[in-house]
């Protein structure tokens, strides 16, 4: 047993968990070409929920803040964006793929920019006059996604709002018996890019650097003469950024929005990141491919069950690690 | 009267009122409407003090406490659609309503009150909404969105006379029909008043000084010896069943269960904020928060309106006005209340008395 755990943390330890889960279903599934449909669609839906997950978990690893309104900005961005793209019909439905995909980056460009404006006002706003106050954090930021939310019924309307995909990413493609949408690949794609992007930032620039000696310890930072206060600003607003972007692409995937999205995908959101462990963005991509791929699978084998399954997900990982998988080192 | 907690007399006096005018609400505020907005601040200042034992005394963030209630009125509701509407079937239902309550209340608390308290708020908050979801999805059991209609036993029927004056109708009593929505109402208040007054009394017994004892200091509360996780497990138990009473209250009041008026997360802020507007930590607050919110909530859609309809012609403000956004003017309420009142009506009149 002892040599089968040092075998297993040299392979990667908890980092291997989705390719076990992604080799249990196969063989479950048993039809390789519905496993591959279904384990593409698992990691789209991992990334996006990585995109809108990751910012929290920032938040609250550098600054000890839990925002439970942080979804409120994925609503936002999928809404700026779904709005945006209804304005574009011209480029989406255009047969050059350099339109289509133009139409796409605005519509998602202006969601992160919708994000960064509203996590500015939200920290300044909301977050400023509650640090280190759990329980009044807690309750204000409750609050806020309330009014967030009803906010974007007055702009919106109530009713659920149709999204346009661009022609180029409809359809699926089709190899042998397997079939892909196109979706789910350029979401994953984008994701990998984001996750890329937040790597290189975290861990080889100076900015960086200052982030994760914040989240190791933050008085330290301070004596040392850093503005903290700043770091976690812009932290902030690019976790907010993220959290818009992923909405964004969810409300693409979804291709029909509705206000209460925020609260929806505030439950997944948190499971994603009590199974990852706060403060981490490697733990939070783990939780979030772990949750894309096992409601996937379960949908697949037991729709009954597909509500439930991230629920027990949960409950297992917390009995067996209660900080979650990959926690920052606190 | 110190050993009823803190509180000071102006606070005493208030609740006092409150409980007058609704121990007297049939006979004062006669109609539909009044008895419905009483028996409905009862029923939440059941669950509002229970929410402030687990909250404001012991300092537990739980998200989950409408689905406790949720499973006391839906456990009446199914036992009563399912069968004939008898009070074995409602007893039953109830019983086992409130025991599911309390299985599931030690289970979550076993699994997830070790871990740090923001942890289990998120976890109570997933768990509830899966309990929202199921209850919409299970149709069959459930009723879905359309919850369940059913009867309670006859003699809660207003049609049922308590008993009869010399022309043999239901006799009247100051001008009020002596019927089963009365008896009904009454057995609603009385229930209501032995739970809160069974709160009231744990929160002052010694149980009641180690949960404070644990709110301000966790890891000094463990080194003197008591066991935090077997304390915060009991009383998150503890205010599960009481939740879930109060549920089995409000399922005989109503004779109606649904999401909307047991388990949406609209209730949650609705307890969340009748704690905070009453003041956390005080149980006299829940009182006072129960009644001013339940009082909001029935007559402020009406101001709503008036207003909605006054400012017609201008851009957006209807909007904003319309009776559906009340919701979002109480969440900007409670965002401003946790801001400059953290101590709530009781917990601000306290400290203004002291300070004289």
């Amino acid at each position: 047993m002892n040599q089968l755990s040092a075998t297993m943390t040299r392979l990667g330890g908890v980092n291997l968990l989705p390719l076990i889960v992604a080799l249990v279903a196969l063989a479950l599934i048993g039809a390789p070409s519905i496993w591959i449909t279904l384990t593409v669609a698992g990691l789209a839906m991992g990334m996006m929920l990585f995109l809108m997950a990751s910012g929290l978990s920032l938040v609250f690893g550098l600054m000890d803040v839990l925002n439970f309104g942080h979804s409120a900005f994925a609503s936002l961005g999928a809404f700026v964006a779904a709005t945006v793209l209804a304005h574009m019909s011209g480029w989406l439905g255009a047969d050059s793929w350099v339109l289509n995909l133009g139409a796409l980056a605005i519509a998602i460009a202006a969601a992160v920019g919708a994000g960064l404006i509203g996590g500015f006002l939200f920290e300044t706003v909301i977050i400023r006059p509650v640090y280190r106050d759990h329980l009044r954090q807690i309750l204000i930021t409750m609050g806020a996604l309330i009014v967030s939310e009803q906010l974007i019924i007055v702009v919106w309307g109530g009713s659920p709002l149709p999204v346009a995909r661009p022609k180029i990413l409809q359809g699926a493609f089709i190899w042998g018996d397997v079939s892909i949408e196109n979706y789910r690949i350029f979401a994953v794609v984008l994701g990998v890019m984001v996750y890329a992007g937040l790597y290189v930032l975290l861990n080889r620039t100076r900015v960086g650097l200052l982030i994760r000696a914040g989240v190791e310890n933050r008085e330290m930072v301070e004596a040392l003469g850093f503005r903290i206060g700043r770091l976690f600003i812009g932290v902030f607003m690019l976790g907010s950024a993220l959290a818009a972007m992923g909405g964004a692409m969810w409300a693409g995937y979804q291709q029909l929005i509705s206000p209460d999205m925020g609260a929806k995908m505030m439950i997944v959101v948190f499971i994603v990141v009590i199974i990852g462990g706060l403060g981490s963005i490697e733990g939070t991509l783990l939780g979030a491919l772990l949750v894309g791929l096992i409601d996937n699978y379960v949908g697949f084998l037991l729709p009954k069950a597909a509500l439930a399954s991230n629920m027990v997900l949960m409950m297992v990982i917390l009995m067996w690690r209660p900080n979650g998988l990959r926690p920052a080192a606190k | 009267m110190t050993k009823l907690g803190p509180g000071g007399w102006s606070v005493r006096l208030i609740v006092l009122a409150i409980g007058v005018a609704l121990l007297l609400a049939p006979f004062l505020f006669p109609g539909v409407r009044p008895i419905q907005v009483a028996a409905r601040i009862c029923v939440f200042i059941v669950l509002v003090a229970s929410y402030d034992l687990l909250i404001g005394y012991t300092g537990v963030v739980s998200f989950a406490h409408t689905m406790f209630f949720g499973l006391g009125a839906y456990g009446t509701a199914i036992a009563l659609s399912q069968s004939d509407a008898s009070w074995g079937a409602l007893l039953i239902g109830g019983a086992l309503g409130v025991l599911a309550a309390l299985v599931l209340a030690v289970l979550i608390g076993l699994l997830s009150l070790r871990v740090r308290a923001i942890f289990f708020a998120m976890v109570t908050l997933a768990v509830a909404s899966v309990a929202l979801v199921l209850a919409s999805q299970l149709s069959g059991l459930t009723g879905g969105e359309d919850g369940l209609t059913y009867s309670t036993p006859d003699l809660f029927s207003p049609a049922t006379p308590l008993w009869h004056d010399a022309a043999g109708k239901t006799a009247r009593l100051f001008g009020v029909r002596m019927d089963g929505q009365i008896l009904a109402y009454y057995l609603v208040f009385f229930c209501a008043l032995l739970l809160y007054l069974l709160l009231l009394r744990v929160t002052v017994s010694p149980l009641g000084t180690v949960l404070k004892a644990i709110r301000e200091n966790e890891a000094r509360a463990e080194a003197l010896g008591y066991r935090v996780v077997a304390y915060r497990t009991f009383v998150f138990g503890f205010t599960a069943v009481m939740a879930a009473l109060a549920g089995v209250l409000y399922a005989i009041w109503l004779q109606y269960t649904g999401p909307d008026t047991t388990l949406s997360f609209e209730i949650m802020v609705d307890i969340l904020l009748m704690v905070v507007i009453g003041g956390m930590g005080t149980m006299w607050g829940a009182v006072i928060g129960a009644a001013a919110l339940v009082m909001a909530q029935y007559y402020l859609r009406d101001v709503m309106q008036a207003a909605a309809g006054a400012t017609a012609g201008l851009p957006l403000l209807p909007a904003l006005l319309n009776p559906d956004r009340w919701l979002l003017w109480l969440g900007i309420a409670f965002i401003l209340l946790v801001y400059f009142f953290p101590a709530g009506i009781a917990g601000t009149l306290t400290r203004r008395e002291a300070r004289k």
